[in-house]
């Protein structure tokens, strides 16, 4: 009995084997392997029109894009838009799951729709709300000044002013439905017997929430905050669609490809890259710091 | 004062409130879309909300541009692909992470998660010149490989999370029977996992359905290009007229299969979604 436990269990090892190389030996081929290259372009001055010969020139990528003003412009663009979609997101996203989560006739009706925009690609998203902005045709300026709110109707998208507000809504529209579903998750977790005692003891509406309610789904929340930051520091396809090509209206994502595919600058473009990845990483080992409990 | 149910009035009108908000606010830019794709050309510019006649003539342009009839082939072929792929590697590696016994399971477990947080952008420029090597560039299988970048470790995670919650009676059971590992796997869990297949084969085509920058950045002629590059670069007689009635109509079109989908799945796509994102 003895001798069959140890064979089974090393038979167990030996399979385990077999089964993680195929996975890791691909997600090496497509993530490690091609990291490694960044890294080592990124001290090359390497240009991808395949005539100039590529040579080590240190820093100087660096220095290129840390000096560079109009990176600084998509730093900010990104911090901007990251701290206010996803704090936006997160408030409405709690607003909704509790929605979600009461008795109420049509609920299930209620479950699906949310998820309609989370559902459309971010591509299609982001021209449609480029249609529902349109300066001369778009609904929002036609009933706008059918109201009589506006004098005269707005070039939303011109100027980063109103640009990134417009921007950071598309995203709220988009990406609350997950952060609902997430919360919602968590808030269904809440065993019921928690509020019957909380009621008992005479918790009123709100103080059950901010006592029992919020405590309990804290880790959710917290996962689910990280997630979204981080796909918020990496955002791309919105700004692309909607203000693609301005300098003044580029992020972090939207730089590092510009220079790597209409600049044929592999060089910079791959510092860009190693920035961007350690201003992401370090953003994983502070929220890593600060939810070590839920995070296992 | 409160009623039978111990909620207000007032709190049962601010509810409903609410639940209509947000339905309006879901739904508006969707249906503004569904509209303006029925819209006919000339009226599409008038002001007015409601068109007076509406028309298909945006789906017939858009089915008989080959662009975009195209992008839709490419867009099934490499998306199917990469979910198909994704989960028989994935699934059999879930299986070993939530099931087997394995030395390095807590940093592989790690190092898979940190995997799925991975910013596509950091390695453009490695891609970009592995596929020009393995002469892959512009080409669906090429892509196809990018993809395995979030699929993998998104398949992996999450499958594993399925396979933990398997009750351990099922297997314990099998081997008393004498079964092989890898029987108990095929006969006895994987059948039970097929649930978890379709949430996450699901999620997993979504993410590839609707990725952008890769498909963006790799592929440069018509033939290969996605349907979100496409979309993205519909013009018009001039480049500064959008042609917004047939934009709307392609969008319907690769949007509406996904709503169908998500309908039918909803429940097993937020349980996919909230694996392993909560922990009760």
């Amino acid at each position: 009995m003895a001798r069959g436990g140890i064979d089974l269990y090393d038979r167990q090892r030996r399979l385990a084997w077999i089964l993680i190389v195929p996975a890791v030996l691909i997600v090496v081929g497509v993530i490690g392997y091609p990291l490694l290259q960044v890294i080592v372009y990124s001290f090359m001055e390497y240009k991808l029109d395949g005539v100039t010969p590529a040579t080590f020139v240190g820093l100087n990528n660096y220095l290129f894009v840390l000096t560079d003003p109009e990176w600084w412009r998509a730093v900010y663009n990104t911090l901007v838009f990251s701290v206010f979609s996803v704090t936006i997101e997160t408030v409405l996203g709690l607003l909704v799951a509790l929605v979600a989560n009461a008795q109420f006739k049509g609920r299930t009706f209620f479950r699906i729709a949310i998820l309609v925009p989370w559902a459309i690609p971010t591509v299609v998203s982001s021209q449609i709300w480029k249609w529902m902005f349109n300066d001369v045709y778009g609904v929002v300026n036609v009933l706008l000044a059918n109201l009589n709110l506006i004098p005269e109707k707005v070039a939303w998208l011109a100027t980063p002013e109103t640009a990134l507000p417009v921007i950071i809504a598309v995203d709220v529209w988009k990406t609350t439905p997950f952060m609902a579903l997430l919360i919602l998750a968590g808030l269904q977790t809440i065993p019921s017997d928690m509020y019957e005692a909380g009621a008992i003891d005479g918790a009123t509406g709100v103080k059950t929430f901010f006592y029992l309610t919020l405590p309990f789904i804290m880790p959710t929340l917290l996962v689910a905050l990280i997630f979204r930051t981080l796909d918020a520091l990496r955002v791309f396809d919105i700004f692309y669609i909607m203000v693609g090509g301005r300098g003044d209206m580029a992020t972090m994502s939207t730089y590092n490809q510009l220079q790597l595919i209409d600049f044929l600058d592999a060089g910079v473009g791959s510092a860009t890259s190693v920035i961007i990845l350690l201003f992401i990483m370090f953003f994983v080992v502070i929220y890593t710091r600060f939810s070590k409990t839920s995070f296992q | 004062m409160k009623n039978q149910d111990g909620k207000s009035i007032v709190f049962q009108a601010g509810f409903w409130f609410f639940v209509v908000l947000i339905l309006v606010f879901s739904l508006f830019p969707f249906l503004y879309a569904l509209l303006s794709s029925f819209r006919p050309s000339n009226e599409l510019f008038s002001t007015e909300l409601w068109p007076k006649t509406l028309t298909f003539e945006h789906y017939l342009a858009v089915f008989a541009n080959p662009r975009f009839v195209q992008s839709l082939v490419n867009s099934i072929i490499v998306a199917g692909s990469t979910v198909l792929i994704a989960l028989v590697f994935g699934s059999l590696c879930a299986y070993a992470l939530g099931r087997l016994p394995f030395r390095f399971k807590g940093l592989a477990l790690y190092t898979i998660l940190l995997m799925t947080m991975f910013p596509q952008i950091a390695v453009l420029s490695g891609l970009f010149v592995m596929l020009k090597t393995l002469g892959l560039f512009n080409t669906r299988p090429g892509l196809i490989l990018t993809y395995f970048i979030f699929s993998m470790p998104f398949t992996i995670w999450v499958m594993t999370q399925y396979f933990r919650s398997l009750p351990k009676e099922l297997e314990e059971a099998a081997y008393v029977d004498g079964a092989s590992p890898l029987a108990v796997f095929w006969q006895v869990l994987l059948p039970l996992t097929v649930p978890g297949m379709i949430s996450t084969g699901l999620l997993a085509f979504i993410g590839a359905w609707n990725e952008f920058l890769f498909a963006l950045t790799f592929t440069v002629t018509d033939d290969m290009k996605t349907v979100p590059v496409v979309i993205s670069q519909f013009t018009g007689v001039s480049a500064y007229e959008q042609p917004w009635g047939s934009i709307m109509a392609a969008s319907m079109v690769v949007t509406i299969p996904l709503l169908i989908l998500v309908m039918f799945f909803q429940r097993r796509i937020v349980a996919g979604l909230t694996a392993g994102a909560v922990k009760g």
